[in-house]
């Protein structure tokens, strides 16, 4: 292993480095542990003004509340499958096209690549006005189609630009010997390409998920009127209120969207890090 | 597209070859399926697709209302869409708020790309000086900030800003300070905000990139009795240069279209709009008061930025002779 060179460092600065890490690390999940703290602290304790770092009487009353919000359970679900349908689709669009520009050779491939790169490029944010109209004019203005389709075309770009070196990687003999073996094209792309570009797909498919869940403006711009179609951040807003905010509501809520995301990270994280590796190696 | 321009410098000197009338052959023999012509296209198709109707349509769109007069009664088609000219930048530009939102976005976005990298490459370095245990623990604490989502991190942040409730304030002893109120203040939060999730992505990227050079290079430098900071800037930083303009790049594509952070955090972009940028402003014209030609200017600006950033990124990627 590369890191074995720097490991020789005298003992002291060793621990030194280990002992600031370890303080970095706390200092880095504090904000996390702030917030699953004060979800399971009753309204008592969260009203004081002492800001005990533990609670003395954990309570599930703010998630009670949160779960008796009105269609809370319904824009949970909207939000799975918004991010679901975004990342599988992506993940297979990309796929597809990542393979065109990288096991072919056409014209104006060039130009595609600095395309994507281009779109990549692009501040969605701004696209907001226009999508709006547009989404108005396909009648899709309060559907959940209006937030797949946007981050679907978004993660895109990133999504093939990423892939591309996962493509690259399986060797050219690899896909002759499966013609001489005499694999029509497909079978190559989906029995034998497919299989190998998968971690790729999965350190992929973390961007695309995060940046759906995410999603705050196109939530909040598109879904207007029809609330039943609305987000997980929709659900977390209605405890900032104009008096006095319901401090334990909104952790609990933020706990309960924040979990999908961290299960997701903790089951990918391998194939994240050695994914982004195999990208910067390309 | 290298490939060919060396092939291309080799024959002439074939013998017989004439140097005109032959192509230069292939680096190696086409397989099968390169010699089709529609199978790549029939591949790209539902990508082009989607990025046709939702991104190159929307920028063409959003143009062309930055050139319009198109406001409520347009958009509910009471009266139609007048030409505007350039009228709405001269508008726009016309504005001192406008000014002092686009120095803010910068200066904002500058503070904490720079922050960012500083801290990810830090603590990239600090992750190979250690044994694996407390590896683990930074590692996995940079995850979870890395998954929070941009909204709930808003939340807790302010919370733990909170003058009344939340335990910053206590730690430190400033009594009721609310850190939201003045505009730098305000800015600061959302800065640690936007630092504590995404410099684990540098992190992350920068740690893997340390990994993959080879261990004989580091072992030679500290041989030749290289400290541990000429090793970084002389022989690592120039090895992990593809890498860092790779998030130098996304970090400045990131934290120049900030959102949510400044919209939960400031509520809206602080009082009097004292912690706009230019996304914030952008939405707040178009859809809080019904100004869509305006929010479009502002939105093309933004979109030249960033253009203009791209531009700078693929000359960086093209003098490394990287091959597309």
């Amino acid at each position: 292993m590369s890191t074995r060179a720097l490991l020789r460092v005298r003992l002291p600065g060793r621990l030194a480095a280990e002992a600031a890490a370890l303080v970095i690390a706390a200092a880095v999940a504090f904000p996390l542990y702030w917030m699953v703290l004060s979800a399971f602290k009753p309204a008592g304790e969260i009203q004081s003004t002492e800001a005990r770092p533990w609670t003395l009487a954990p309570s599930l009353d703010s998630f009670r509340r949160v779960f008796e919000q009105q269609e809370f359970g319904r824009y949970f679900l909207n939000s799975l499958v918004v991010a679901g349908t975004v990342v599988m689709a992506s993940a297979l669009i990309a796929f597809l096209a990542a393979t065109a520009v990288t096991r072919f050779r056409f014209k104006f491939r060039t130009t595609l690549l600095i395309m994507f790169l281009v779109a990549q490029m692009v501040p969605v944010e701004a696209l907001t006005i226009p999508l709006f109209f547009l989404m108005r004019d396909f009648g899709q203005l309060n559907t959940l189609g209006s937030l797949i389709l946007p981050h679907l075309a978004f993660s895109l770009p990133f999504a093939i630009w990423m892939l591309r070196g996962f493509v690259k990687a399986v060797p050219d003999a690899l896909e002759e010997a499966a013609y001489i073996d005499g694999a029509s094209r497909t079978r190559f792309l989906w029995q034998i390409l497919f299989p190998l570009v998968f971690p790729g797909l999965v350190a992929t498919s973390v961007f695309s998920f995060i940046s759906t869940w995410n999603d705050f403006l196109f939530a909040k711009s598109f879904i207007i009127s029809d609330t039943s179609q609305s987000t997980l951040p929709m659900a977390l807003l209605v405890f900032f209120k104009p008096d006095e905010n319901d401090w334990g509501g909104i952790m609990a809520a933020s706990t309960v969207m924040t979990i999908p995301v961290l299960v997701f990270f903790v089951l990918v994280q391998r194939r994240l890090v050695s994914g982004l590796g195999g990208a910067v190696k390309d | 597209m290298t490939a060919d321009t060396t092939t291309l410098r080799k024959t002439p000197g074939r013998p017989g070859a004439g140097g005109v009338t032959t192509r230069p052959p292939r680096r190696r023999p086409a397989s099968p399926a390169r010699r089709s012509g529609w199978t790549p296209w029939l591949y790209l198709l539902p990508a082009l697709v989607l990025l046709g109707g939702l991104l190159v349509y929307p920028i063409y769109q959003l143009g062309l209302i930055s050139f319009l007069e198109y406001t409520q009664a347009q958009v509910s088609g009471g009266e139609p869409a007048t030409f505007q000219g350039f009228g709405n930048y001269a508008t726009l530009f016309g504005d001192s708020q406008f000014w002092q939102v686009l120095l803010a976005t910068v200066v904002f976005a500058a503070a904490c790309v720079l922050t960012t990298l500083f801290v990810g490459c830090a603590l990239a370095v600090l992750l190979t000086r250690i044994r694996a245990v407390p590896r683990l623990a930074l590692m996995m604490a940079a995850l979870g900030a890395w998954a929070t989502p941009a909204i709930t991190g808003s939340t807790v942040w302010v919370f733990l800003f909170d003058p009344d409730f939340g335990p910053v304030n206590k730690v430190l002893g400033l009594g009721d300070f609310s850190w939201t109120y003045g505009r730098y203040s305000a800015f600061a939060l959302v800065l640690l905000e936007v630092l504590w999730c995404s410099f684990p992505f540098v992190m992350v990227t920068v740690y893997a990139g340390i990994r993959a050079i080879p261990t004989e290079v580091l072992e030679a430098a500290s041989l030749d009795g290289a400290s541990q900071w000429r090793i970084w800037r002389s022989v690592m930083a120039p090895m992990l240069r593809p890498i860092l303009i790779v998030v130098t790049i996304q970090s400045v594509i990131w934290d120049f279209k900030v959102f949510t952070q400044i919209y939960v955090m400031t509520n809206g972009g602080g009082i009097a709009g004292q912690n706009l940028v230019l996304n914030v402003y952008a939405y707040q014209k178009a859809f809080a008061s019904s100004q869509y030609s305006l929010g479009s200017a502002i939105g093309v600006v933004m979109l030249v930025i960033l253009l203009a950033v791209t531009l700078v990124y693929l000359r960086l990627v093209r003098r490394q002779g990287e091959e597309l």
